[in-house]
């Protein structure tokens, strides 16, 4: 029998906000241990909460960038367990009335990954093993979350796969988080299940936690697939429980069952007041909100008849994108742009986080400028090429890299001079081509535009040895 | 006659008839004779407290003018935060606790040079009605030792009442600032929710919670009053004083002012509480208010929505107290989840368990529903009705608590029966008013026994003219036979 996969992610976005989500203490990474701590979120007795308004706002530019509707009135819940990295012995979260709801991600294949909510939370702190000792940090404790749940509408690990990129390619470019799976600041929890193919009910699932990085993620949900099919084939049951993935062995395993699983007490925090969300507070940021990701692309593709592939790339980080739209301004082709960038710049921008950075030499002023050289006639290909090496090792502007003199190609006569020269010195390269070897011209080609520096028009340099060829 | 203690000891300062220091080791000289027996103090701070009276007599002597409160020894119950000076919550759990910030109130008066004497005693965590739920023994009545102060503001009354402070500041959940001051014959108000900051009280249960003033004049209640309801931005919930200050319109003339009265909240009142308040309701006739008749049928729920509410949310705010950041630790333990077992079943005291069971109780799934959502329910339709009943009259003249003073024990072998004593001061509570406990009358064993002025949210200076009223016809203040004699 063939089984289907069936899974839901809850994915923890970190918000990018300077300050933590309840007091002003800073929510930079890393610190020297229980340095970024205040009385309130090591949550200290007789300390209350405040609301960073900065954490509503990026939750409700998530919410718009994800297709939510964003609630009028919410309000924040106190979760309540016992675990030594969070100092109060509740989270503030949300529980019945979350900020958005109702949203979607599109993928690839047209599929809609439906996202039921999307809630703030503050993160907690973090443990620390040390021989034999257990130490808590409280750094992280505060910083504040949005936890997006979806639906369990994922039917295989490359739909998984690809929404995890999404989110984090929207999260970024709406400048909410940086997403960075390896510091943390984005982790996912999947829900799996499996039913033979064709069927509508939901087979028991299990939850893998805390995940953080996408080949763990395609991995685990692999492994967990197979697993639930291999149970379910040999008659036994899938276990409700909370599961746990090894990247060493690549295997997972049980947390806790179903059982112990904890009775979080909700209700409202007492200490915070309504959050109420003006109709013009959302406006306003879906006014503000760049143009996402998919758009780009589909104008990318439409507008600017740039081929898909070459539009996927140059949409992925929003930094590259801008670079790109600064650089065609008043060109001929975007193409022109998307060639120099994806087969030249690229190469110096080889890591994804390089990528994302996109920290280069040359800026997209200076871009421009070569591309209206290029398109002004004043400069020939190649030599834009080369000059734009040059001016990804040296900083410089295409117009210092240039001689005044190489600019404005070469005159027809001088062009004739050299093309006989190519013809007359090349007697074998000539033989070889009256014999049949329409290769051989390119050698003729090539001694022109050495001589030439570059300049010349190599397709006409051609036709023009082949007439004196032919004529002689 | 109304008299104000801290105009008193203010003028006296600014006319030099004696120096803070004086004043202030006059105090300390007190406590140290009397705390004994009245066991009001779990804490002293006389350096702390000289220190002020020195810029304060600084002050003085350079000819500057001084504030109403500034160098008038006083005193804050023991959940309130004080940067340096322990703050145990009369736990054992916090026993060696000391605060590393100061509550909101304490650096407003701090800042005004406020002098203070000490840390006062209080149930553990604020839970109880006798103060003898304190880690430390509880508090004495000042009128008779063999009784108890009430609770949980105990100590800070059983100080005031015992002059051994001038004033102090205790917290009101369920009645915690009322029924002591009733107890021990003096002033007590619990502000409108949200008029006084609680940044820095350590929290027994958050939607309850406030701060308020206890005194022996309605003055001196008006005057604190005024200089603690700010608005403070570490405070979500706070909203500060709305209107001019409550010293402004304190003596105005409260003829027409409409008091009501109902009967719900003299079911199961003692006769002799019940015949002082009557009597109290005659002196307001005579001063020319009316006396308006209501109903408040959801009264009868108020005892168990209290109970229920504040045990909820008692129960998270005190699981934080796990021995692994501050406080104190058991010792022995298999690994961190034993350590924070034990070190929450011998850190706190039998009733916090108890309240901690019950709210972590309501609140579990499956329970939920038929506990805390009913409550809830129930919170709202109570606030309703009061609603109703302020668009009928300015205030609402209710006894304080059914009874006077437990003797000493009675309340730990009777927990239901003491529970029950709740029943007049939890609604304002429960609603966010605010009321104000005066007392009204004594015993046939010379006990006091108080009344309280319920009025709207914010209308703290209408209750406290009501109050001033009263006391300036037919003062029942008697200075019990302890402490600073003036």
């Amino acid at each position: 029998m063939k089984y289907e996969l069936v899974a839901g992610f809850e994915t923890h976005v970190e918000l990018a906000t300077n300050t933590k989500i309840f007091c002003s203490c800073t929510t930079e990474f890393g610190g020297e241990p229980n340095t970024h701590c205040c009385p309130i979120c090591i949550g200290l007795p007789g300390t209350l909460p405040k609301l960073n308004k900065k954490v509503v706002e990026y939750a409700i530019r998530a919410g718009l960038a994800t297709n939510c509707e964003i609630a009028e009135i919410s309000k924040m819940d106190r979760k309540n367990y016992c675990y030594p990295d969070l100092p109060k012995a509740y989270q503030i979260s949300q529980y019945d009335k979350p900020l958005c709801e109702h949203g979607y991600i599109q993928l690839s294949n047209g599929r809609r990954i439906r996202i039921l909510r999307i809630h703030i939370e503050e993160d907690a702190g973090k443990l620390v093993h040390r021989r034999g000792d257990t130490l808590v940090d409280y750094n992280r404790g505060g910083v504040p979350l949005v936890e997006i749940v979806t639906e369990p509408d994922f039917r295989s690990v490359d739909e998984a796969k690809e929404y995890v990129e999404k989110l984090q390619m929207i999260m970024r470019y709406i400048g909410v988080s940086d997403c960075k799976m390896q510091e943390g600041s984005m982790r996912c929890d999947v829900n799996i299940s499996v039913r033979p193919e064709g069927s509508e009910k939901l087979g028991t699932r299990t939850e893998i936690k805390n995940m953080n990085s996408i080949t763990f993620i395609a991995k685990a949900m692999e492994y967990e697939y197979n697993r639930q099919v291999d149970l379910i084939e040999s008659g036994e049951k899938v276990i409700q429980e909370t599961l746990r993935y090894d990247d060493v062995t690549n295997t997972t395993s049980s947390m806790r069952g179903k059982e112990d699983a904890n009775d979080y007490r909700y209700f409202r925090d007492p200490d915070l007041v309504t959050i109420n969300v003006p109709r013009e507070m959302v406006e306003d940021i879906r006014q503000q909100l760049p143009e996402l990701p998919e758009d780009k692309k589909n104008r990318y593709i439409d507008e600017l008849e740039l081929p898909e592939a070459d539009a996927l790339l140059l949409t992925k980080y929003r930094r590259i994108a801008e670079y790109f739209e600064k650089a065609i301004e008043g060109t001929k082709t975007p193409k022109t742009a998307a060639n120099f960038i994806i087969g030249q710049i690229f190469r110096s921008v080889e890591t994804e986080s390089e990528k994302e950075q996109f920290d280069i030499n040359v800026s997209a002023e200076n871009l421009n400028e070569l591309i209206k050289l290029l398109d002004g006639g004043k400069i020939r290909m190649n030599l834009a090429k080369s000059t734009l090496d040059k001016m990804l090792e040296t900083g410089k502007k295409a117009s210092e890299l240039i001689d005044e003199s190489d600019m404005g190609g070469l005159d027809e006569n001088a062009l004739d001079e050299l093309c006989r020269q190519a013809v007359d010195s090349n007697p074998k390269a000539v033989k070889d081509y009256l014999a049949g070897k329409e290769k051989a011209v390119k050698a003729m080609v090539g001694f022109v535009m050495k001589n030439s520096r570059g300049k010349a028009d190599a397709a006409l340099a051609e036709q023009k040895i082949i007439g004196l060829i032919k004529n002689s | 006659m109304s008299e104000s203690k801290i105009a008193k000891l203010h003028q006296g300062l600014a006319d030099k008839e004696f120096s803070c220091k004086e004043l202030t080791e006059k105090y300390i000289d007190a406590i140290e004779k009397d705390n004994e027996a009245l066991n009001a103090y779990v804490t002293v701070t006389p350096e702390t407290a000289l220190v002020a009276a020195e810029k304060v007599d600084k002050k003085i002597a350079a000819g500057e003018k001084i504030g109403l409160l500034e160098g008038i020894p006083m005193t804050l119950k023991d959940n309130i935060s004080t940067d340096g000076i322990r703050t145990t919550c009369c736990s054992k759990i916090l026993e060696d606790y000391t605060p590393i910030y100061d509550a909101t109130v304490w650096d407003i008066l701090k800042k005004q040079n406020a002098v203070l004497l000490g840390k006062t005693n209080m149930d553990e965590f604020a839970m109880g009605s006798s103060c003898e739920n304190s880690y430390f023994g509880g508090a004495k009545n000042p009128h008779n030792t063999g009784h108890v102060a009430g609770g949980s503001s105990g100590g800070v009354a059983s100080a005031v009442g015992g002059n051994i402070a001038a004033y102090g500041l205790g917290s009101d959940t369920g009645g915690s600032i009322r029924q002591p001051a009733s107890f021990c014959g003096i002033v007590g108000m619990k502000p409108t929710y949200g008029a006084v900051s609680r940044y820095g009280l350590i929290a027994y249960a958050s939607s309850l919670d406030q701060i308020g003033p206890i005194t022996t004049s309605v003055e001196d209640c008006a005057m604190v009053f005024d200089a603690i309801a700010q608005y403070d931005k570490m405070d979500s919930t706070s909203q500060g004083r709305k209107g001019a200050a409550a010293c402004n319109t304190l003596k105005n003339d409260i003829k027409g002012m409409k008091i009501g009265i109902a009967k719900e909240y003299f079911e199961g009142i003692r006769d002799d509480v019940r015949k002082s308040v009557e009597q109290a309701i005659d002196v307001y006739r005579s001063l020319g208010a009316e006396i308006v008749e209501f109903d408040l049928p959801s009264l009868k729920y108020a005892l168990p929505v209290y109970y229920i509410i504040a045990c909820a949310e008692a129960s998270s705010n005190l699981g934080r107290y796990d021995g692994i950041r501050y406080g104190y630790k058991a010792e022995n333990y298999k690994d961190v989840n034993d350590m924070i077992k034990k070190t929450r079943s011998t850190g706190f005291g039998a009733e916090v368990k108890k309240r901690i069971l019950l709210g972590t109780y309501v609140l579990s799934s499956g329970y939920y529903d038929a506990y805390y959502k009913k409550a809830q329910n129930l919170r709202g339709k109570i606030v309703q009705e009061f609603r109703n009943v302020f668009s009928g009259c300015d205030v609402v003249l209710a006894p304080t608590v059914p009874m006077t003073a437990f003797e000493n024990g009675h309340a730990v072998s009777d927990p239901v029966e003491t529970y029950q004593t709740d029943i007049c001061t939890v609604p304002v509570n429960i609603c966010g008013l605010p009321a104000v406990s005066v007392p009204c009358g004594f015993d046939d064993k010379g006990l006091p026994i108080g009344m309280q002025l319920i009025g709207n949210s914010f209308a703290e200076a209408k209750i406290l003219n009501a109050a001033w009223q009263y006391e300036n016809a037919a003062n029942q203040f008697r200075a019990a036979d302890f402490g600073v004699k003036l």
